[in-house]
């Protein structure tokens, strides 16, 4: 059997089955026969909304960070916990490890992955060729994609609000919606774009 | 969404046409390739040593898995008490105090996923290791929500780390995160890890001859 030239072959990353790539209506969708997988995905302006969605979040992000989470009261104490708080809250001994550890999942993973994300294919967005690293920085978007827990955290919040509210009051601030807008946005862009298809812009980019 | 449905007559894996695929992008190579020409990464036919990480990680998942289940997870003290909580203690109060959707999602996240993750990550990596199966199909959904799910696990770490921020009203009440927080952070971590060396290619090369 005599094979099509190898760059018209795409490989399914899940089974490996050989496919020949096709060009795709807009808004097409190419799986994989044997296992199903996402092949490829055609929205011309996919790329473009990625970039403004990671935009957006890193704004939020800040946002979360810089205001007031939650905030506590009982028996006339009273306490204010922002993200930032919420992380330091394991600063003592042999809570560092951990403090480290939510820090990454909540705050610094994320983040790196939405501007890491801007700058591999923002240039490509406004019509300039790829920066040096680009490759490396959307391969580092793709493996911390499951590192980063910004929505498990929003799931721990409530269930964390659900243990308190027998002890105390607890009033949400601001921090806490730009947090819950992050989160959907982020799944959303996750979404929205299958990661061959963004390989392929990049390489045809550093190419033309 | 319309799919478009292209292939090879019969379907033929890059291993079987002599050719190595990149994971990350797709690109296909000839034999010999080590580096993706597309993306730069590194690539292999098959990750061969796929199976000893997956164990290795596992094992320690499990091993973490323990004291994250005997010791306390939240140190509570009020005015009157002292109270240090387990994963499970969580849940009984919880369900105690009639809140049933909360305790069921702690408890499915802190003990029925992780337990269901060794169990099929073990499973997994047994029916690759005895050959061909008829199976591939329900292997490789079993694969995909096992990655999918793992994360998951960790919303029992945000709890104590969001209760422990929150709750120090000096002499009132504090809370703090015990030892099992930690170890359970790395167990699911460990599991993480387990399911990402795991290299899903190894499933269907056991496609058996009973499936077309």
């Amino acid at each position: 059997m005599s094979l099509p030239p190898l760059d018209d072959l795409i490989a399914c990353p899940h089974c490996d089955t050989l496919h020949i790539e096709l060009d795709l209506p807009h808004g097409g969708q190419a799986c994989c026969v044997r296992c199903g997988a996402v092949l490829m995905t055609e929205r011309p302006r996919a790329l473009a909304q990625m970039v403004s969605f990671a935009v957006a979040a890193v704004i939020l992000m800040i946002a979360a960070i810089s205001f007031p989470f939650l905030d506590i009261d009982a028996q006339g104490f009273h306490n204010e916990t922002s993200v930032l708080s919420a992380v330091m809250a394991f600063n003592q001994g042999r809570g560092i490890p951990l403090a480290i550890a939510v820090a990454l999942f909540i705050i610094v993973l994320p983040l790196t992955r939405l501007l890491a994300l801007i700058y591999a294919i923002g240039p490509l967005v406004v019509g300039h060729r790829p920066r040096r690293g680009a490759r490396v920085a959307f391969a580092l978007t793709e493996q911390l994609r499951p590192w980063a827990m910004a929505e498990i955290f929003m799931v721990g919040v409530s269930v964390a609000l659900v243990k308190i509210t027998g002890i105390a009051t607890v009033t949400i601030g601001p921090a806490f919606w730009a947090f819950i807008t992050l989160v959907i946005i982020t799944i959303f862009n996750d979404r929205i774009m299958s990661r061959y298809t963004v390989w392929k812009a990049l390489d045809l980019a550093y190419r033309a | 969404m319309e799919s478009t449905r292209s292939g090879l007559p019969g379907l033929t894996s890059a291993r079987q046409a002599g050719l190595i695929a990149c994971r990350r992008c797709g690109q296909v190579h000839a034999a010999g390739a080590v580096r993706c020409k597309r993306c730069h990464g590194p690539i292999r036919s098959r990750d061969t040593e796929s199976l000893q990480k997956v164990w290795a990680w596992l094992i320690a998942g499990i091993i973490a898995f323990i004291p994250a289940n005997i010791y306390p997870m939240l140190l509570t003290a009020t005015l009157l008490s002292r109270s240090e909580q387990t994963i499970i203690g969580g849940v009984v109060e919880l369900f105690h105090y009639g809140n049933y959707g909360i305790a069921t999602i702690v408890f499915v996240a802190s003990i029925v996923i992780p337990v269901g993750k060794f169990i099929a990550i073990g499973y997994l990596a047994i029916t690759v290791q005895r050959g061909r199966t008829r199976h591939v199909h329900q292997h490789h959904k079993l694969y995909d929500v096992v990655e999918f799910i793992g994360r998951w696990s960790m919303i029992d770490v945000f709890v104590v780390a969001i209760l422990s921020a929150l709750v120090q009203l000096n002499t009132v009440a504090t809370i703090n995160p015990g030892i099992a927080a930690l170890s359970f952070a790395l167990s699911v971590v460990f599991t993480m890890l387990s399911a990402l060396a795991f290299d899903p290619r190894l499933i269907w090369d056991n496609e058996g001859p009973a499936d077309a």
